[in-house]
């Protein structure tokens, strides 16, 4: 009766999900018992016809299909209950790691055995002590024996046994572990550029020279050593601006570029349209005003631009009035940076001349109201001058007028040549640290002077301008208003007289085309200009009053600027308009005296002073700037020849 | 040095000149006319920004360097001139 039960139940058992191991044990019981019960059944089936499956509440319900899958079971040697996801921190990342391979084995009994093999030395041990111990306890052995067989006899049932043990307190594991302490880290980064390689090779270089340098120079004195280590430990030491210089140099410039950037325009590209209305007449833009706060009370009394930069030009002021304090300045200013000037020297007198050396433009030679000439270096940061004259070396007895730059003598020491009140013109050598002089001649004295006296008063030069090619030709104008005509090489007398003006001459310049012509302008309201073979000039033009400065322009033989006290600046082209200014202009407010004007030797600006130490930039239309016109299918010749022609065509009209 | 002092105030004073600051190598402002939180942030910008100009600069061709730098936006003008050691930054809007 209960077999058919059975039967049934041993079938839900295979249909149940149990786990493998236990799984395989069921099914091989399953079916042992369905063998053993395959037999009842089939002789039970005899008596008992129907036969019911009973299945047990619990059990799952298939389908006919989910009986018929086959379900795989794969065994795995895996430990079920060993950990997944042990981490370790590793020192080397610096972050925790995740490891994979864990110990899959499960230890399900673990039992300690005592048996020892006797050939090892713990049971050699052993068998040594148990030897001694049944040497020693002989007597003993007796008792133990009978007690050991008493015991044995004893029985082990559950009533009369009792077993006692003990154990140990286990003291609680604790993990005690440690740590080295990392090593200390630092991030570091860097670009390795190819302009970073190249930085390096340079620097390494430099480094090279001057351990080369330090080598050779290694017989200088001491002293200078330690004063070069010294500076050099104030370089490094110092964490200050000094070397921002450049740096804000640049920043100065780019903001007043800013400031004036209107201006710069200009500079660079106004040209005033209105000139093809004007007719002949031509304008003067003006541009930057250049002032130095310092400088107020001076009056400007030189204009030079540098021959190398042409931006760069250098201011002296000084005084003409002979009862102001004496003090003078050297500035030089660039078109860059019109709030400051870029140098600024002080004199401890008046600066009357400067002239910056054609080829060495950071000579510069200075003359001033005391009648010492100096020679200051742009390249040295000092504030003194590099050369300076002293009364012992023949300085002058006046203020010094004019200084120019000469070519370098047969020994190429520098030399340049001055004029002034006292009469002399004499030649300056720098040879070594000092000024030698040479006194080149000595101004003739005016009539008007008694004879006894002609030693004693001086006349006074007020202008002198060499020859643009025969150099040792030189003019030289007077404040007797009359202009002579000397060479270089004869000292006693002058090869021309010319009776120019009725006051001083302010002015005397050599065309720099015409190898003839030269131009003066006086305190009598006059300009002239001159043909060097005639003794009466070619052109004379009144201006209203007396005229300060007058100056050829580079680019034309035929046009030149005069400046008047009245504050006006006028433009003449002698081949466009012989008789008439092109442009008369009035540059400053009133009161104020224009005192010295200058051509830039490139662009087509105008630099003029005052007496107020302001200096005044202006650019000329392009009406002021005409060039011969081109007939129509000739090309136009260029260069000086061109300027000549213009000229002699004009002198030859007048002759 | 006390030249390059006058120059950094008159630089300032110039018209229409906001405001100046000189950053040393290490990226730190050592003079400001600014506050300083305008100054931090204009400090961290720019001087990625020249790193950035200059780095390209001197790849193209390493004899060249920087000389410059001129950022023109609507309001006003940033402008930068790097040095070895310092960067320079000058704020100026236009004079009009």
């Amino acid at each position: 009766m209960s077999v058919p039960h059975k039967v049934g139940t041993v079938k839900s058992k295979q249909a149940t999900n149990v786990k493998a191991p236990v799984a395989k044990v069921v099914k091989a019981a399953g079916k042992k018992k369905d063998e053993e019960e395959a037999t009842d059944t089939a002789e039970g089936e005899e008596w008992m016809p129907g036969k019911t499956l009973v299945k047990p509440p619990d059990q799952l319900d298939l389908t006919e299909e989910e009986l018929n899958e086959e379900i795989t079971r794969v065994l795995t040697a895996n430990n079920p209950n060993a950990p997944q996801n042990v981490v370790r921190y590793g020192f080397k990342e610096g972050c925790y790691k995740p490891i994979i391979f864990v110990d899959q084995m499960a230890i399900h009994f673990e039992l300690e055995g005592n048996l020892v093999h006797k050939e090892s030395d713990e049971g050699r041990r052993l068998m040594a002590k148990q030897a001694e111990r049944e040497e020693g306890t002989g007597a003993e052995k007796l008792d133990n024996v009978a007690k050991a067989g008493e015991k044995e006899r004893k029985l082990t049932n559950q009533f009369n046994f009792n077993e006692r043990a003990s154990q140990t307190l286990n003291n609680p594991p604790r993990d005690i572990s440690c740590q080295t302490e990392p090593p200390p880290r630092a991030n570091f980064s860097a670009t390795a550029n190819q302009w970073e390689i190249y930085d390096f090779y340079v620097e390494e270089l430099k480094r090279r020279e001057k351990s080369k340098e330090k080598q050779e120079g290694q017989v200088l004195n001491k002293e200078e050593d330690k004063s070069k280590k010294k500076i050099i430990q104030a370089e490094t030491q110092s964490d200050d601006i000094t070397q921002l210089a450049h740096a804000a140099k640049i920043i100065e410039r780019m903001v007043n570029q800013n400031i004036f950037d209107e201006v710069a325009q200009d500079f660079m590209y106004f040209e005033d349209a209105a000139d093809e209305f004007r007719g002949e007449k031509g304008t003067l833009l003006p541009l930057w005003k250049l002032q130095y706060d310092k400088a107020k009370g001076l009056s400007v009394t030189a204009l030079c631009w540098n021959p190398k930069y042409n931006d760069l030009f250098a201011v002296g002021l000084g005084s003409y009035e002979f009862t102001q304090e004496e003090r003078g300045m050297l500035l030089f200013y660039t078109l860059k940076n019109s709030s400051y000037p870029e140098f600024i020297f002080n004199t401890t007198s008046g600066v009357m001349c400067v002239d910056i050396h054609e080829q060495l433009s950071y000579l510069v030679a200075v003359g001033l109201h005391d009648g010492c000439v100096a020679v200051y270096n742009l390249k040295k940061k000092s504030d003194q001058p590099v050369y300076n004259s002293t009364a012992s070396s023949g300085k002058h007895r006046g203020a010094v007028m004019q200084v120019k730059w000469q070519k370098d003598d047969l020994d190429s020491n520098h030399n340049f040549i001055s004029v002034s009140a006292d009469g002399r013109v004499v030649s300056w050598t720098l040879v070594k640290h000092e000024l030698v002089f040479t006194d080149i001649i000595k101004l003739p004295a005016t009539d008007k002077v008694p004879d006894d006296l002609k030693d004693v008063i001086a006349t006074a030069g007020t202008s002198l301008d060499f020859h643009k090619q025969k150099d040792h030709h030189f003019l030289v104008a007077t404040e007797a208003g009359k202009i002579h005509k000397g060479s270089k090489y004869y000292s006693s007398k002058f090869l021309e007289t010319y009776d120019a003006h009725f006051m001083t001459v302010s002015r005397v310049r050599w065309n720099p085309f015409h190898p003839n012509v030269f131009i003066s302008c006086g305190w009598d309201w006059m300009v002239k200009i001159w043909d060097q073979t005639i003794k009466s000039p070619i052109f004379t033009f009144e201006l209203k009053t007396s005229v300060t400065d007058v100056a050829w322009a580079p680019y034309s033989s035929t046009i030149f600027a005069a400046i008047t006290n009245d504050g006006k600046v006028h433009v003449f082209d002698l081949s466009i308009n012989k008789y008439e200014a092109l442009c008369q202009q009035k540059v400053v407010s009133k009161k104020t005296r224009l005192l010295h004007i200058e051509f830039n030797p490139v662009n087509p600006i105008i630099i003029v002073g005052d007496d107020r130490g302001h200096v005044i930039s202006l650019k000329l239309s392009p009406n002021l700037r005409k060039k011969p016109k081109e007939k129509k299918g000739q090309e136009l010749p260029k260069g000086p020849e061109v300027e000549i022609a213009k000229m002699e065509q004009l002198l030859s009209s007048l002759r | 040095m006390a030249e390059v002092e006058d120059t950094l105030k008159r630089i300032q004073g110039y018209n229409g000149v906001i405001g100046s600051i000189v950053v040393n190598a290490e990226g730190i402002p050592i003079r400001t006319t600014l506050d300083n939180s305008t100054t931090v942030q204009y400090v961290g910008l720019l001087h990625q920004l020249t790193m950035k100009a200059r780095s390209t600069i001197r790849d193209i061709d390493p004899q060249n360097d920087l000389t410059f730098l001129r950022i023109r936006s609507k309001k006003h003008e940033i402008m930068v001139a790097p040095d070895k050691e310092f960067l320079m930054i000058v704020i100026q809007s236009p004079t009009e």
